[in-house]
């Protein structure tokens, strides 16, 4: 093993290790609420970042991929009682297969056209939920979660558990895909599709796994939404704030590695929950702008370019 | 003929209504030199993107080895030994010299290390000493050589050279024909598109000329030069 990999996984042994304790250590569960949508978004700007950072295919349709994590969970549980792990894993399986749809409708087109498509599969997918009165239609349904095991010690606690392991895996799988061919492909892509294609590489058999895994990340993030609510709705789980946070987290953290997803979502997520709780919850969507306006402008390859360019320098 | 490698048989290609290229017959035998000439606009490109796969012929077929690749996508016609490089160099930015080897060679079979098979190539094009570098620092000539290196590093049966040369000095030019030729005694069939005449002449076994989509002359460098209908392309009435 090489030792990079290595050290990310003794990184992800002890980061779970301080999920599963530190709920034991901070008493106020307040900061495990405000930690799962932190984590939330990790989730997310991983997710997003294997198709639109890794092959360079722009996804605005991340909130429709979550969402529709979210109205499955709440259906499998509220309908079948299903465990919520299983309820996850339903859910990344679904938004696999909804990426492979999107991915096979869409991927002949490229750059503005894409990114229109992609926009399109929200808005599909949120008026059908609107008219489906299983699943509650535009007055959404309360989803009263499971009780906590006894490894953890309240409900947030839970959810933040839970949050953080799925964070985990999915980082873990931005990063297999990042070092592997896959990632070498996505890459070569990204940089001229014609020329990969000359040189042997599937394109779209690769484009397609790249959306078929990216959507199963952004469905798993939401699965756990609707226990962490307790209720769900059409408008918050295909807001628009989650897919414009999906694109601004990796852009502003840099989209060539698994890091930059991590670092931006780390940043502007806990930026936002900062103003929310001392300023006001609509200026999220300020801070989001003027950050994402700030980084395109004096660092468009994010904060992992502009480490790695101070350390460049540095070691010359 | 029996070594034949390639085969066109009244290829064709249409953009709306404008035919950009055809009807075109041309065989390549193995291990040829072919250059292929013609102005700009004469459908040089769309041939080759005809013969790679990029695009699809709308009429005749394009044969390789005696079988019908007409419908076969791209990367399965590289993979099968069609490689080319790219006019306008395409490196894949954001990876190393070394990586943009290990891109092809990750989908095809090679015998021992591919790391070794591409650092193999990447000596054999003079880029040993830029391995570790980003593509992105190469000078244009380094662009040129690693086209070609990534172009070759899949043990390719034919290498379509598109204008390889163009914008380099005489001096880069005479080193990027030494690696052709290198490439060409071992066994690969070469065909260069080319508007350096004095590069195609020195190269080529064979000749073929191109104006407004249609073959209009085929020969040796000096029935080329000689032909009346090229000169007529070239230098007009």
């Amino acid at each position: 093993m090489r030792k990079t990999s290595i050290l990310f996984v003794a990184g992800i042994v002890i980061v779970l290790a301080l999920g599963f304790l530190l709920p034991w250590t901070v008493r106020n569960p307040f900061y495990f609420f405000v930690g799962y949508v932190v984590l939330q978004y990790v989730t997310i700007a991983t997710g997003w970042n294997i198709l639109g950072g890794y092959a360079g295919y722009i996804n605005f349709g991340a909130a429709g991929f979550f969402g529709a994590g979210v109205y499955l969970s709440a259906f499998l549980f509220t309908t079948f009682g299903l465990p919520l792990p299983l309820c996850i894993l339903a859910a990344a399986v679904f938004g696999a297969v909804l990426g492979l749809l999107m991915g096979y409708l869409t991927l002949r087109i490229q750059g503005v056209y894409f990114a229109i498509a992609t926009l399109g599969l929200v808005v599909v997918l949120e008026t059908i939920v609107h008219n489906i009165s299983a699943l509650g239609g535009a007055s959404g349904m309360a989803v009263y979660g499971p009780k906590p095991p006894a490894w953890s010690p309240g409900p947030s606690q839970y959810n933040f558990t839970i949050m953080l392991v799925i964070a985990v895996a999915a980082v873990s799988l931005a990063r297999f895909v990042e070092i592997s061919w896959i990632g070498r492909g996505l890459r070569a892509v990204r940089a001229s599709e014609d020329a990969a294609e000359c040189s042997g590489v599937p394109t779209l058999r690769l484009k397609l796994l790249a959306c078929a895994l990216s959507g199963a990340v952004l469905a798993a993030a939401g699965a756990p939404y609707p226990f962490y609510t307790s209720f769900v709705e059409p408008v918050t789980a295909f807001s628009l704030i989650i897919g414009l946070n999906a694109i601004a987290m990796p852009l502003i953290g840099g989209t060539k590695s698994w890091v930059g997803p991590v670092l931006g979502a780390l940043l502007l997520a806990s930026v936002q929950q900062i103003a929310t709780v001392t300023i006001s919850s609509e200026l999220n969507i300020l801070f989001v702008g003027l950050v994402l306006i700030a980084f395109v402008a004096f660092a468009p390859g994010g904060l992992s370019d502009l480490f790695g360019r101070r350390q460049g320098r540095a070691k010359s | 003929m029996s070594d034949t490698i390639l085969s066109l048989k009244g290829v064709e290609k249409h953009f709306g209504s404008f035919r950009a290229l055809g009807p075109v017959d041309l065989d390549l035998r193995a291990g040829e030199r072919l250059g292929i000439i013609g102005p700009n606009g004469s459908g040089k490109t769309t041939l080759i993107n005809c013969i790679t796969g990029v695009y699809r012929p709308d009429k005749g077929s394009v044969h390789f080895q005696g079988r019908d690749i007409s419908h076969i996508e791209a990367h399965k016609r590289a993979r099968l030994g069609i490689s080319r490089s790219f006019q306008i160099p395409r490196p894949f930015t954001g990876m190393t010299v070394l990586e943009n080897l290990l891109v092809p060679l990750d989908y095809c079979h090679v015998d021992g290390s591919k790391e070794e098979r591409a650092r193999t190539v990447l000596a054999s094009v003079g880029l040993s000493g830029r391995i570790s570098d980003p593509s992105e620092k190469l000078t244009q000539l380094e662009l040129r050589k690693l086209e070609l290196a990534r172009a070759l590093v899949g043990n390719p049966k034919v290498l379509i050279a598109d204008e390889a040369m163009a914008g380099l000095s005489e001096e880069e030019i005479d080193e990027v024909l030494a690696i052709l030729f290198a490439l060409n005694t071992s066994g690969v069939a070469v065909i260069m598109i080319e508007h350096i005449m004095h590069a195609v002449m020195r190269f080529s076994e064979r000749i073929v000329c191109f104006e407004t989509g249609r073959l209009i002359a085929s020969g040796t460098s000096s029935e080329i030069a000689e032909n009346p209908l090229v000169q007529k392309v070239y230098f007009g009435e």
